[in-house]
């Protein structure tokens, strides 16, 4: 009955996503304006050796997708919070944990449509790759994997926030460390601090995994830190996100 | 579960927040199939007692049973028996009006929710505007939805907080229609206002909460013989706000 229950209630929330098709499209379009702007107008300026620059800020992008979609997680939670449904719901006899795996699940549809949009501009403008079916499936596991632990991150920020703005705001960190990380240009060329900050922090792993995925050159030593970065945020956003969750609850 | 007990039983009912003392020691029944309507002032702890009753908040002590079950250790059961239509209509604005019934319907595992909802939707009036996003609704008719809403699946006990706060008067007697609808099937319900006039135009029962505890709890005519004896004199009646309101607007109570 729970797996029945979260079904009904994720197909509530999917119906907000696909009748306010505007938020699928601003999710995308910040990221495209930016793709567009590094690719033509920044790009000739940065060195990325051999790699074309599109090739090489592709995944950079495609963070700041999901960055800024989850910022609409934290919103239609928060929504849901302040207009009573959850009050609702929560008076029903339906698994408490259904109402936020709902939110969870549709960021997820929500976001992967997102990226599709985003990767689909990139591919007529020029992006290309030469992954193989299994390459490509495992650029989807990461960017899944990093969806849930900023979609858990969202449902704090939705789940704690007082205001419509305070909901959001919170994204605005996470769609801006791409540009501390080597997502836009190569960390070697950043000074002392904000190097070592660049090279340490969880965006440029991810980054430099999918890039070397969709090149199809070995992962190396990246993909270890990437998937315990994902991981690590996933677990410790989830289990807060659960404390938040009951204490509001109680 | 015996018929002959009460379908709410509250007592000693107590809740601080902080150091705010608002609950003191609340205790009131209510009968199978009856309605209690209970009065109180802004702030006086309906909501928290409403809240309570349906399992969103828990008590500092006292007990609360409903429909049999106690509210604490049988949350579970209490939701299956209940449902709540709380201070502020709780609908969904991105929906239309017969989704929201049909995804109430579907969450309490009906059989045929479509059926149910087009049912709950002719009986208040909604079928015309059924297909229409909720949002484009007023506040009358957000209310009636909020209220069938809490029809679906036929609840034993229904809680309903403030049904016509914030409302025009002829959303106020749409809503006091609906809620009038609701009587005869043998359901309980539990109903908080500010107003005299609702609680006696739709109560079996009046119970006062006043800081902190029930002071009166009667029937009307109860309530009534606590006032001194009424003394005949002639006035001029002059038309009330709402009756002036009605006539303009072309309704009548
Ligand atoms: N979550 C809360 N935290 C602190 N105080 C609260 C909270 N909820 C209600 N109160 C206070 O408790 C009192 C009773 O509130 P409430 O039950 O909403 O009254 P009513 O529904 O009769 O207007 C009010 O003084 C209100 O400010
Ligand atoms: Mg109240």
């Amino acid at each position: 009955m729970t797996i029945g229950d979260t079904a009904v209630l994720t197909g509530r929330t999917l119906r907000h996503v696909t009748r306010s098709a505007d938020t699928v499209i601003t999710t995308a379009v910040t990221p495209i304006a930016m793709m567009l702007m590094f690719v033509f107008v920044f790009g000739g300026a940065i060195d990325t050796g051999p790699t074309r620059y599109i090739d090489y800020m592709l995944p950079g992008i495609l963070l700041i997708t999901i960055a800024s979609g989850i910022a609409y997680t934290s919103l239609r939670l928060f929504t849901d919070l302040a207009s009573g449904m959850f009050e609702r719901f929560r008076s029903m006899p339906i698994a408490r944990s259904g109402l936020l795996w709902a939110h969870v699940l549709t960021s997820l549809a929500a976001n992967l449509i997102s990226l599709v949009i985003v990767v689909g501009v990139a591919l007529i403008i020029g992006f290309r790759s030469g992954a193989d079916v299994l390459g490509w499936l495992a650029v989807t596991g990461i960017l899944v994997l990093f969806t849930l632990a900023s979609t858990w991150i969202a449902v704090i920020a939705g789940l704690t926030a007082k205001t419509v703005e305070g909901g959001s705001a919170f994204a605005y960190p996470l769609i801006f460390l791409p540009f501390l990380s080597s997502a836009f240009v190569p960390t070697a060329s950043m000074p002392g601090p904000v190097r070592w900050f660049a090279d340490n922090q969880p965006v440029t792993s991810i980054v430099d995994t999918i890039r070397d995925l969709f090149a199809e050159q070995p992962v190396g030593d990246d993909i270890r830190p990437a998937l315990a970065w994902c991981a690590g945020i996933l677990v410790v956003a989830h289990v807060l996100a659960m404390v938040v969750y009951r204490r509001k609850i109680a | 579960m015996t018929v002959d007990h009460p379908a709410i039983r509250v007592r000693g009912l107590a809740k601080s927040y902080g150091t705010v003392e608002v609950l003191r020691g609340v205790d009131f029944d209510v009968a199978r199939g009856s309605i209690l309507a209970l009065l109180g002032a802004n702030g006086s702890g309906k909501t928290t007692t409403v809240r309570i009753l349906a399992t969103l908040l828990k008590a500092d002590a006292g007990t609360a049973v409903v429909n049999g079950f106690d509210v604490g250790a049988q949350a579970a059961e209490v939701r299956e028996s209940i449902s709540l239509t709380g201070q502020f209509a709780a609908v969904d604005g991105v929906l239309s009006g017969r989704e929201n019934l049909v995804l109430i319907a579907r969450l309490r595992h009906l059989d045929d929710p479509g059926a149910v909802a087009d049912g709950l939707l002719r009986r208040f009036s909604l079928t015309d505007a059924a297909a229409r996003r909720v949002s484009t609704y007023s506040g009358g008719m957000r209310r009636r939805l909020d209220i069938a809403m809490s029809l679906v699946g036929r609840p034993a006990v229904i809680f309903l907080d403030e049904p016509t706060a914030g409302l025009d008067p002829e959303g106020r007697i749409e809503v006091w229609r609906a809620v009038e609808e609701l009587v005869g099937g043998g359901v309980t319900v539990l109903l908080t206002t500010q107003y005299l006039d609702e609680a006696e135009r739709l109560a079996d029962r009046v119970a006062i909460l006043r800081e902190g505890r029930i002071v009166v709890n009667g029937t009307l005519d109860e309530l009534r013989r606590l006032l001194p004896p009424a003394t005949v004199e002639y006035v001029e009646k002059q038309p009330t706000l709402e009756e002036v309101f009605l006539a303009v607007v072309g309704r009548r109570a």
